[in-house]
């Protein structure tokens, strides 16, 4: 531990600290050398173990414009600075976004859902992570802002590799968007952990609706999340769950992987179709 | 920067560098060492309080985000000498070898029993999760909880 000349004990290296009190103050102060913190639930243990040394750290925890769940002409939208505790106890979100509401409540712990926000989960990127898996599965799109303007990205494209993204460092990510599910959709989440709350090794969302609806999302199967479409094209060309459940892994690398990830690809679809 | 914390109803000032993480803050500047400081990285819940109610990690939060914010430590849990029925439990059913992750486990669960007063057996289990223990094999620590949610709900402790 080192101590600061102040006489406090620190761990993460030094930066410098700002808390905007809008959006468009903080998109003023993004850039290469800037970070955002959200929740800080993936951010500061990366500062305390000095993985990251940042010389702004740009807190957005003020910015109550991004804290919102809303029901917009039947569209989902939420804020980034959403903390998973609140979509975990939205009624809106558990009643008709289901598959949300599965998958948050498999993020870390309690404690880690109270601070933790849903844009954070998805810009951090973590190929285990539950929420982007979730949200491909759901067609949701992400708006992006930067001081020049706003772009909107699937999430489907949004991720790159392990940590990284189609963000660029003078973007925020401000909202979420989720369209209502088809006409009887079912949905399933399932995922394997070593122990509850810890990160998943693998997992699988599942969307299936009358009429060939299918959406099938891998969490851990590869260096991003992804869709699974050669699985998808299966289910909805007659296929039960197991073979489906096969074509969608079929390409993931690593036996004990590919096995993992087709067993709880069968449990999502099976969910979602029940 | 000069913040101020209400910690246990009682107002905390202190001059922080901004990466002064609030666990630190807490005990060493509020001189409230209860919270204990495990992992720092958010995995071993040790330093878990309860920030407006709910229950954080406060080695993942740094303490300017604490300013103007109310906080519970494990020492605001006893009320005029008397130990909080979950403390007691804790006692009684032997949840605790040296200590050090206690204050995390009841930080966690009195806001969990607070929220889900009706929680039994698989729910308890995996509201304990967030928290780890190194000494007792956690069968002490479920019994304590278990006995605690039961005399929190005003159940008859010795039939339950």
């Amino acid at each position: 531990m080192a101590r600061a000349a102040g006489g406090g004990l620190v761990k993460p290296a030094p930066f410098e600290y700002r808390a905007p009190a809008s959006v468009d103050e903080a998109l003023e102060l993004l850039g290469l050398d800037s970070t955002v913190l959200a929740g800080g639930q993936s951010l500061l243990p990366m500062l305390n173990l000095r993985l990251a040394r940042p010389e702004v750290v740009v807190d957005i925890n003020g910015l109550a414009e991004l804290d919102h769940i809303r029901d917009e002409d039947g569209r989902l939208r939420i804020g980034a600075m959403t903390r998973q505790a609140a979509l975990e106890r939205s009624e809106l979100v558990g009643q008709r976004w289901p598959l949300l509401h599965k998958a948050v409540r498999l993020v870390g712990h309690t404690q880690i859902r109270s601070r933790g926000t849903v844009g954070g989960s998805v810009s951090h990127a973590d190929p285990a992570a539950e929420l982007p898996a979730a949200l491909i599965a759901l067609d949701a799109r992400l708006e992006l802002r930067s001081a020049e303007g706003s772009r909107w990205v699937a999430a489907s494209d949004f991720f790159l590799g392990p940590l990284y993204t189609v963000r660029e460092p003078d973007e925020l990510l401000v909202e979420i968007e989720v369209p209502a599910l088809p006409e009887g959709a079912g949905t399933g989440f399932a995922e394997h952990a070593r122990t509850h709350g810890d990160f998943a090794t693998a997992g699988a969302a599942a969307v299936v609706a009358p009429g060939g609806h299918t959406r099938i999302a891998l969490l851990g199967a590869g260096p991003v999340p992804a869709r699974a479409g050669e699985g998808e094209r299966a289910l909805a060309e007659g296929a039960n769950a197991r073979e489906a459940a096969a074509a969608a892994t079929a390409e993931v690398e690593n036996d004990y992987r590919r096995a993992l990830c087709g067993e709880l690809a069968r449990r999502a679809i099976e969910e979602a179709s029940a | 920067m000069r913040i101020s914390v209400e910690i246990n109803g009682r107002e905390h000032e202190g001059d922080v560098e901004p990466r002064t993480l609030l666990s630190d803050f807490i005990r060493h500047q509020a001189g409230l060492a209860g919270t204990k400081v495990g992992c720092e990285q958010g995995v071993c819940g040790a330093c878990t309080v309860q920030l407006d109610g709910q229950p954080v990690r406060s080695c993942l939060m740094l303490a300017v985000q604490a300013d103007g914010r109310k906080l519970r430590t494990v020492e605001g849990l006893s009320a005029n000498g008397e130990l909080h029925p979950l403390q007691r439990a804790f006692n009684e059913a032997h949840a605790l070898q040296c200590g050090f992750c206690t204050p995390g486990f009841l930080m966690s669960m009195e806001a969990f029993l607070r929220e889900h007063p009706e929680a039994r057996d698989e729910e308890l289990r995996e509201a304990l999760a967030g928290n780890l223990c190194r000494c007792t094999g956690y069968l002490g620590i479920i019994e304590a909880v278990e006995h605690a949610a039961r005399k929190l709900r005003g159940a008859d402790v010795q039939g339950g």
